[in-house]
């Protein structure tokens, strides 16, 4: 052990003061750590190729699993025949629906409860058997050679038709999953009380997340305990379903993932494929890696579904909004999984507007199911009301940000409780003043006065996510060592948003060590504590003050300790970080590792929960982000050549980290407001045509602007929690593809109502203008 | 959405064209000729010595980040697969396994190059270097520092594949402008949308590279 303990602790870093026992913490007001640019805790292992992801482990005896997938969109399985691949070289296991393992096995999609392998297939990409064989290459020949009659059955690929009376059924209780509606006011004196009222069509296309890491796992049986390493957002919701699945207790189920590759929503869950590779792994009695296939990614686990939504608003000269008429439909795929899932929620609650209706569809269709992505709903209602607010504004001869400004709601409408805070209003102004909104408006137009060929608008769009705010449960244990090292423990995945590195850098602002020093065990059930998955734009504002919580817990029992050593108070001792020092007799003081329990004991171990949020209020996350952008009228390409992230997240807990995460959410929106599309072959086979990243394009280095800024809208919110931290991933990508959209009004004088706005498509819309 | 270097096939100096690739492959899509000699650039049609089948092995030499690697490869696996699987190297990544992403990228004399287009048995006699040949010992590299500072990555995944790729860059052009950067990231596909900062870090790259 170290003689001098500089090494964990620095001495002189402010550290906060601690409250009594059962009191809560004071709020921030300066901090040390917290909010400034720090690399991650661990790049190393991210940029060494040192951190196992679950796609590269290796086990010993580990053997390759591969599936077998139904290749049409609508059929019946009606044989399998596995007596040939059984005899191919390396095969360990085959599981069809007729293995005794699987046979009684379930699968669930919400409250719809069917077979894991369902021979009446629903989708392109259902499982119809799996293999496990010595080597990547001859599971798949294995799995390839099963032979599989299917008989084929009428399919409905395209949502829009899918409650015609001739439509083919994907349930024989018919296609309509569910209708919600949502109602306060009087929508018909809205419009009447209008001067202007507006009804528009907008689409957008379905959105596939693919994550960098294909999903996958690893599945290893030790007796009747089972390991699964999963590329997941949250290892303790794979863990209860897998032992709900396999008929296991939660403690025979232990499930890591340490590192994963991406997910964006899609990783919230385990697949189907996450059960065959535990049924592989018991049969062949060896463990198995299944990690799918780029191109079985694009077809079975999870999309962005499209929406078709109608807008109607009135508004008066003045920009008040007197009503909003909002429908959507959209399709959950085979199975009820949200196909309008918070389609309509800024419709709700963004801004002020006394008379709302909407009503939503969600439809069945033969293609792989919904998983939220990246702020459920949200992309799709903010691409059909940041473009009406604009319309509504041009209407009226209004800017856009003023009609935005007078409709500022005060309360969340939707839940008709206040928010504890609201940075809408900021967003919109200090992002228009960074980004030189009246300036670039008045150049633009300047520009497009001449008679060149391209382009030029500027737009803009604001948001609110959902939630954001966080909740319980989580907790945390922080362990202080007794040479004063720091062990931090939490269940929390870190998706790659830089989860680790905000905690070590709050448990080092409230212990006074520096955040390289904490060594963080994380996203394992067997070791770690409960979280909640890293969704939702949750995970800040709940693991954060739950880290708090714990660091103090751990700092009260220090304080204790050194009070008996001491002979004072606790109360009379504060704790500086390298020393606990008596505040009314500085010569009483005794160094955190010299603490004789502590050196007895070996650890200290502080506990954290996440408290309760506020009540009867809500906490989310604000945002407005600006956009400008060129468009070649001749050819329809769009260079987008700047963007603003003004985003009210509440307290930043790393700059760095922020930064990047509004950048990423930017670039992921110009993908949906740009480039990408799920395309079936809905009038002959129903099938995929696009599952891989060459035909659908995800933006790449050439598609984003360089000149991307991030501009954190930090408001004080001590009732949101005690970091006052709000969650960001998801607002980052709400208003992004809007304001793309209303720069292209301004550059052409065509409304692109059709999301993604390809090439293709300005140049179709561009003629039909021309004609019109 | 692919930069030059992973295009630029045709390209007799920087690797095998694909004009070679398909002579090598000409025996029939379930076998492979073992000339010994294929890879070699310009060099003219010669009828294969011998013909093997897809699942036969073959003992092969893998030059990697400067130590030599004996392994029995089926000549269909790909050098990404004998990496990461074969020799148990995970640095570099499997995105997805038909050169759209770039995961996969390693440098083969050089150049960058995406290893799941490239079988095992063709990368032989070529020096390789993966993420893992970019550490001086237990410390970073050059470009992977500069990806550390300027924090280009989220969940980390593609970074190998792009730090090839800047790597196989500044070899070449040491000091690029950003457009260069640019064309030289794009075969490489970031989900998690880092460009912006992976630019920077490349920029950061060059600079700790000439210090």
């Amino acid at each position: 052990m170290a003689e001098e303990n500089s090494i964990y602790y620095t001495e002189g870093l402010p550290v906060p003061e601690t409250p009594e026992a059962g009191e809560s913490p004071a709020f921030w007001k300066d901090t040390d750590i917290v909010g400034k640019r720090k690399p991650r805790v661990d790049a190393y292992e991210r940029l060494s190729g040192t951190a196992v992801y679950p796609a590269d482990l290796k086990l010993p005896n580990m053997i390759y699993g591969a599936i077998r997938r139904c290749p049409y969109p609508h059929a019946r399985v009606t044989r399998v025949d596995t007596s040939k691949a059984r005899n191919m070289p390396g095969v360990h296991a085959i599981v069809t629906g007729d293995s005794p393992e699987a046979r009684d096995l379930k699968w669930s999609y919400q409250d719809y409860e069917g077979p894991l392998f369902d021979s009446h297939c629903r989708f392109e990409g259902e499982v119809v058997a799996a293999v496990a064989a010595a080597t990547k290459y001859q599971a798949h020949d294995a799995a390839q050679a099963i032979e599989i009659t299917y008989k084929e059955l009428p399919h409905l690929t395209d949502y829009q038709h899918a409650l015609e009376p001739d439509a083919p059924q994907v349930h024989d209780k018919g296609n309509l999953v569910g209708r919600d509606t949502y109602e306060r006011g009087d929508i018909s004196t809205g419009f009447s009380e209008a001067d202007v009222v507006l009804d528009q069509e907008y689409n957008t296309a379905c959105q596939i997340h693919t994550p960098l890491e294909p999903h996958g796992c690893v599945a290893n049986w030790d007796g009747d305990y089972l390991t699964v390493w999963e590329s997941s957002q949250g290892v303790y919701a794979v863990q209860s379903e897998l032992a709900e699945i396999l008929g296991l207790p939660l403690t025979k189920v232990r499930v890591i993932g340490h590192y994963m590759g991406g997910g964006f929503g899609s990783k919230l869950a385990p697949g189907k494929y996450t059960v065959l590779a535990t049924l592989l792994a018991k049969k062949a009695a060896r463990p198995v890696k299944m990690t799918l296939s780029r191109e079985e990614t694009y077809l079975c686990v999870g999309n962005r579904p499209a929406s078709s939504m109608q807008l109607k608003a009135g508004a008066k000269k003045d920009g008040t909004i007197t009503a909003l008429d909002f429908s959507c439909r959209g399709p959950s795929g085979a199975y009820p999984a949200g196909g309008t899932a918070l389609v309509d929620w800024l419709i709700r609650d963004l801004y002020t507007c006394g008379n709302v209706r909407c009503n939503s569809e969600d439809v069945y269709i033969n293609s792989g199911t919904v998983r939220p992505f990246r702020a459920p709903g949200h992309p799709q209602c903010s691409w059909a009301l940041e473009q009406m607010m604009d319309t509504l504004a041009d209407k009226i001869g209004m800017d856009p940000l003023e009609i935005r400004l007078k409709n500022i709601p005060t309360i969340s409408q939707g839940r008709g409780v206040p928010y504890t805070s609201t940075g809408l209003k900021r967003c919109i102004e200090e992002g228009a003043r960074q980004f030189g909104w009246h300036e670039a408006v008045k150049q633009a137009r300047e520009h497009n006065s001449s008679k060149s060929h391209i382009k030029r608008g500027v737009g803009m769009g604001s948001c609110v996510w959902y939630v954001g705010g966080g909740s319980p449960p989580a907790t945390v244990i922080i362990r202080v060592f007794r040479d004063g090292s720091v062990n931090l423990n939490m269940g929390a995945s870190d998706i790659g948003t830089g989860t680790k590195t905000v905690m070590a850098m709050v448990a080092a602002e409230e212990l006074g060590v520096k955040p390289e020093v904490i060594q963080i065990e994380h996203a394992d059930t067997a070791t770690t504590q409960y979280a909640t998955p890293s969704g939702g734009s949750k995970t800040v504002p709940t693991e954060s003050p739950t880290v708090r919580n714990a660091a103090i817990d751990a700092k009260q029992q220090l304080l204790e300790m050194a009070a008996s050593d001491l002979n004072v108070e606790a109360s009379d001792l504060v704790y500086k970080g390298t020393h606990i020092v008596s505040s009314k007799d500085p010569a009483k003081r005794l160094k955190v590792t010299e603490i004789s329990r502590l050196k007895k004991r070996g650890v200290v171990v502080g506990t954290g929960y996440r408290g309760p949020n506020p009540e009867n209020k809500t906490v989310n996350p604000f945002a407005a982000q600006f956009c400008e952008l060129e468009v070649n009228t001749q050819t329809g390409q769009i260079e987008i050549l700047r963007f603003l992230g003004a985003h009210d997240s509440g307290r930043v807990l790393n700059r760095l980290t922020y930064d990047n995460q509004v950048f990423g959410g930017i670039v992921m929106g110009i993908g949906f407001g740009t480039t990408e599309f799920r395309q079936l072959d809905s009038k002959q086979t129903g099938k995929l045509c696009n599952g891989n990243w060459h035909d659908y394009k995800v933006p790449t280095a050439l598609d984003i602007p360089v000149d991307m800024e991030s501009l954190p809208i930090e408001i004080n919110d001590p009732e949101a929690n005690n970091t006052g931290a709000k969650g960001l991933g998801e607002p980052v990508t709400i208003p992004t593809a809007a304001a793309i959209s209303n720069a292209l009004y301004m550059a052409t004088g065509v409304r692109f109502t059709q999301a993604p706005v390809t090439p293709m498509e300005v140049c179709r819309r561009l003629s039909a203008h021309k004609e019109a | 959405m692919c930069s030059e270097h992973n295009c630029n096939n045709d390209d007799q100096q920087s690797g095998l064209s694909r004009r070679d690739f398909m002579k090598f492959m000409g025996v029939g899509a379930m076998g492979v000729s073992l000339t010994g000699t294929s890879m070699a650039s310009g060099s003219t049609p010669q009828p294969p010595e011998k013909i093997l089948d897809a699942t036969d092995s073959v003992k092969i030499k893998l030059h990697i980040n400067g130590r030599e690697h004996a392994v029995l490869v089926e000549p269909r696996w790909t050098l990404l697969y004998v990496i990461r699987e074969s020799l148990g190297m995970s640095g570099t990544k499997i995105g997805c396994g038909r050169g759209e992403c770039g995961a996969c990228t390693v440098l083969i004399d050089n150049q960058p190059r995406y290893a799941c287009m490239t079988l095992a048995v063709e990368a032989e006699g070529r020096h390789i270097t993966t993420l893992e040949g970019l550490m001086q010992g237990e410390s970073l590299g050059p470009v992977q520092t500069a990806f550390l500072e300027e924090d280009a990555f989220q969940c980390g995944y593609c970074s190998p594949g792009q730090i090839m790729a800047v790597e196989g860059l500044l070899r070449q052009k040491p000091d690029p402008t950003l457009d260069e950067i640019r064309i030289g990231v794009s075969g490489n596909l970031c989900r998690c949308g880092a460009y912006k900062h992976i630019f920077r870090a490349a920029q950061k790259a060059a600079q700790l590279k000439r210090s």
